[in-house]
């Protein structure tokens, strides 16, 4: 089974996060950026499918130059080869542009028959959530989202879904696209070798016009939503601190009380 | 020349990441209990740490890294040590002490048995030279080994032998007189003792200043039988093996005091700006930022002795250099580096205050922690001796 994975680069969330004043949009170049952690659990679960069916993992980014760095990580975990979307024109692109050019990315990848595509269930720095099911849709391909465990059978893939109140089993026909957790799996660290061998494994950069999009059907000035203005967080406020005497049950329990969490 | 590869930086990058998640969360609790995370080891041994120097026959990596296999180790023990000492240790002495002997001086038997467990992380072994009155002056090793028939009989006792008794503690090596030379000298060698081999006695923990994370022994042999094969490299060598082995070692401690010193410069930065006395963040003082700015030049001092020395040693396993050059800069490397690394703690320590002195934070663990450094693998004055050995002086 070959396998396709959508991988993301995204602003370190250990650093000091921002946005480009100019236009609200991320701010990638100011920031160390790494392959998104959500990402990481669908890269280790397309290395464990393949390990044992004997399939290629291919790993699909799409962002500036650092973007490549989210493709070599998954390289260095074990993927076989990467393909690198970058384009000037794709600078503040939404969910739907970015479902498209990784619809098209992935065909182009893969002659036109994904088997299975496997991405993570939001990204870490836009946390929305919806690329999954928009390129399922732009594939054609039967989605299947927040797997927490995932098996393949014969023609079909079958997933755990854990909700709130209950778990669900879920079937789709392959081809397909599942959407991961950060449940499924432990994502495995690279090794040395594996460092090692990324350099050596092919990494194709293909630009808007290597897949046939128009660059007026992605960017800011043609994303649907749009970031109007961005407000720090206010500073967090001085704890109150009640003195006990002898009331402080009390008090505490007002408190607690006037916020509703009681 | 001042730059480290792009392979040495990612094979970093994925060092540090491996000890922020997998030893910093838990180090304050194994340091506090004296545990030894068995586990931990395998984990080490599958991002390939112990299979740097180590030839792809084994399970290691060597033939991958482009000759600066010696350089990637020192960045490993680094980085861990940056996190935690103790663990820094477990790597440069299961790599230094416990493979690397059998790799440099075994026969094709002994490291197909040995090496391919240890590159694994699922064995560790250990390399005994101290004995509780020949440490500074191994030579004066008082351990015996007698052939008899075709067994070696050991008696005698090491000490403070790291690594030397884990759960999974495979084989320990030790050097043994078997005999005198002809100028009547003693003839060292090295023998190989697997762990629960009968009169292999491993003496319960020391309780050690530092390094509580670290297992140490003593051990004792007591009518101990080998068989003779365990005789590790040539038979009298063992003095000049240990040698050779302990020049590699030095440049290791140099990485591990580096890690620590790094840690200082970075602690005390990052608490000197939020820590407020007097209405203004303490960093504001001269008092409180000269020293932090000595450690920075001491992180940096440190970095370019211990990587000039590891490129030294990289060079020469690649027949460039010689073995004087590396001696020389192991030993200034390994004396700067682990005297600045005491001093370092002592800043970090002063500018946390009373909190330097609480366990609470991990400045009081790495100030446990540094004395051995300038003490392990050649105290400083054996430094100094070897340092003035190549500089021509005198020797009586
Ligand atoms: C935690 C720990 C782990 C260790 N792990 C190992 C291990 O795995 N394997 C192993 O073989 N050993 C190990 N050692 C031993 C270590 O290498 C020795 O402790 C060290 O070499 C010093 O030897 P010593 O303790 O006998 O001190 P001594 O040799 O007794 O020295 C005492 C003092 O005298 C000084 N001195 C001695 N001779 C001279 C001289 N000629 N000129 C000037 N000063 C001199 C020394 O520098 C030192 O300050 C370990 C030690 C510790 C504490």
């Amino acid at each position: 089974m070959n396998i396709v994975v959508c991988v993301k680069h995204v602003p370190d969330a250990q650093a000091d996060r921002g946005f480009n004043e100019s236009d609200n949009t991320v701010d990638r170049a100011g920031v160390d950026g790494l392959l998104s952690e959500l990402d990481e659990y669908a890269v280790e679960e397309a290395l464990k499918l393949a390990e044992a069916s004997g399939g290629e993992v291919t790993v699909v980014t799409i962002g500036p130059d650092q973007a490549a760095d989210a493709v070599k990580k998954a390289l260095q975990m074990g993927a076989d080869k990467g393909v690198h979307v970058n384009d000037e024109a794709i600078h503040g692109s939404d969910a739907p542009a970015t479902s498209l050019i990784l619809a098209e990315a992935i065909k182009k990848a893969t002659d036109g028959n994904p088997e299975l595509v496997i991405t993570g269930m939001a990204s870490t720095d836009g946390t929305m959530g919806v690329v999954p099911a928009m390129l399922a849709e732009r594939l054609g391909l039967p989605q299947v989202t927040y797997a927490s465990e995932l098996t393949l059978g014969d023609g079909k893939v079958t997933i755990r879904r854990d909700n709130d109140a209950n778990t669900e089993t879920i079937e789709a026909s392959l081809p397909a696209l599942v959407s991961v957790t950060d449940q499924i799996n432990e994502p495995r660290y690279p090794s040395f070798k594996g460092i090692m061998a990324a350099k050596k494994k092919p990494v194709e950069s293909w630009t808007l016009a290597d897949l046939g999009i128009d660059a007026g059907q992605v960017g800011l000035a043609n994303a649907w939503t749009k970031v109007v203005e961005i407000a720090k967080r206010p500073p967090r406020e001085q704890g109150e601190i009640v003195k006990d005497e002898g009331d402080g049950g009390t008090k505490l329990a007002e408190f607690l009380a006037a916020r509703k969490f009681l | 020349m001042f730059e480290l590869s792009q392979d040495h930086q990612d094979f970093r990058a994925l060092v540090r990441q491996f000890a922020a998640e997998e030893v910093e969360p838990h180090v304050a609790q194994w340091d506090r209990d004296s545990h030894f995370p068995t586990d931990l080891v395998p984990r080490m041994g599958d991002l390939g740490l112990f299979g740097l120097v180590v030839p792809e026959a084994f399970g290691g990596s060597l033939e991958d890294s482009d000759g600066g296999s010696f350089t990637n180790l020192c960045i490993a023990i680094e980085e861990l040590g940056y996190v935690d000492q103790s663990i820094g240790i477990t790597l440069s002495a299961g790599v230094g002490l416990g493979i690397n002997p059998i790799l440099t001086y075994g026969t094709a038997e002994q490291k197909q048995r040995f090496l391919p467990d240890l590159v694994a992380g699922r064995a560790l072994a250990g390399f005994g030279l101290t004995e509780p009155d020949a440490g500074s002056d191994a030579g004066a090793t008082r351990t015996r080994a007698t052939l008899d028939g075709a067994e070696w009989t050991v008696n005698g006792a090491k000490a403070f032998i790291t690594n030397s008794g884990t759960d999974i503690t495979s084989v320990v090596t030790v050097t043994a007189r078997t005999g005198e030379g002809a100028d009547g000298r003693p003839e060292i060698s090295a023998i190989m003792i697997p762990s629960g081999t009968p009169g292999f006695t491993v003496e319960a923990p020391y309780h050690k200043l530092g390094w509580h994370i670290s297992d140490t022994h003593g051990l004792t042999f007591d009518n101990c039988r080998v068989p003779q094969e365990n005789l590790l490299g040539e038979r009298g060598a063992g003095f000049k093996q240990f040698l050779k082995t302990l020049d590699d070692g030095r440049i290791a401690i140099s990485a591990l005091a580096l890690g620590m010193i790094r840690r200082m410069l970075d602690e005390s930065v990052a608490y000197s700006k939020t820590r407020t006395a007097f209405g203004k963040p303490i960093g504001i003082n001269q008092g409180v930022a000269f020293p932090i700015a000595d450690l920075a030049v001491m992180a940096e001092t440190a970095t370019v002795l211990t990587y000039k020395a590891a490129w030294l040693k990289d060079e020469q396993e690649a027949g460039r250099r010689s073995v004087a050059e590396v001696k020389k800069a192991a030993a200034i490397a390994k004396l700067y580096t682990s005297e600045a690394a005491v001093t370092a703690t002592r800043i970090a320590t002063q500018v946390f205050g009373g909190n330097g002195f609480m366990e609470e934070y991990p400045i009081a663990r790495f100030y446990r922690d540094a004395k051995i450094l300038e003490i392990g693998e050649g105290t400083s004055e054996v430094q100094r001796m070897v340092i003035g050995r190549h500089l021509g002086l005198p020797q009586g």
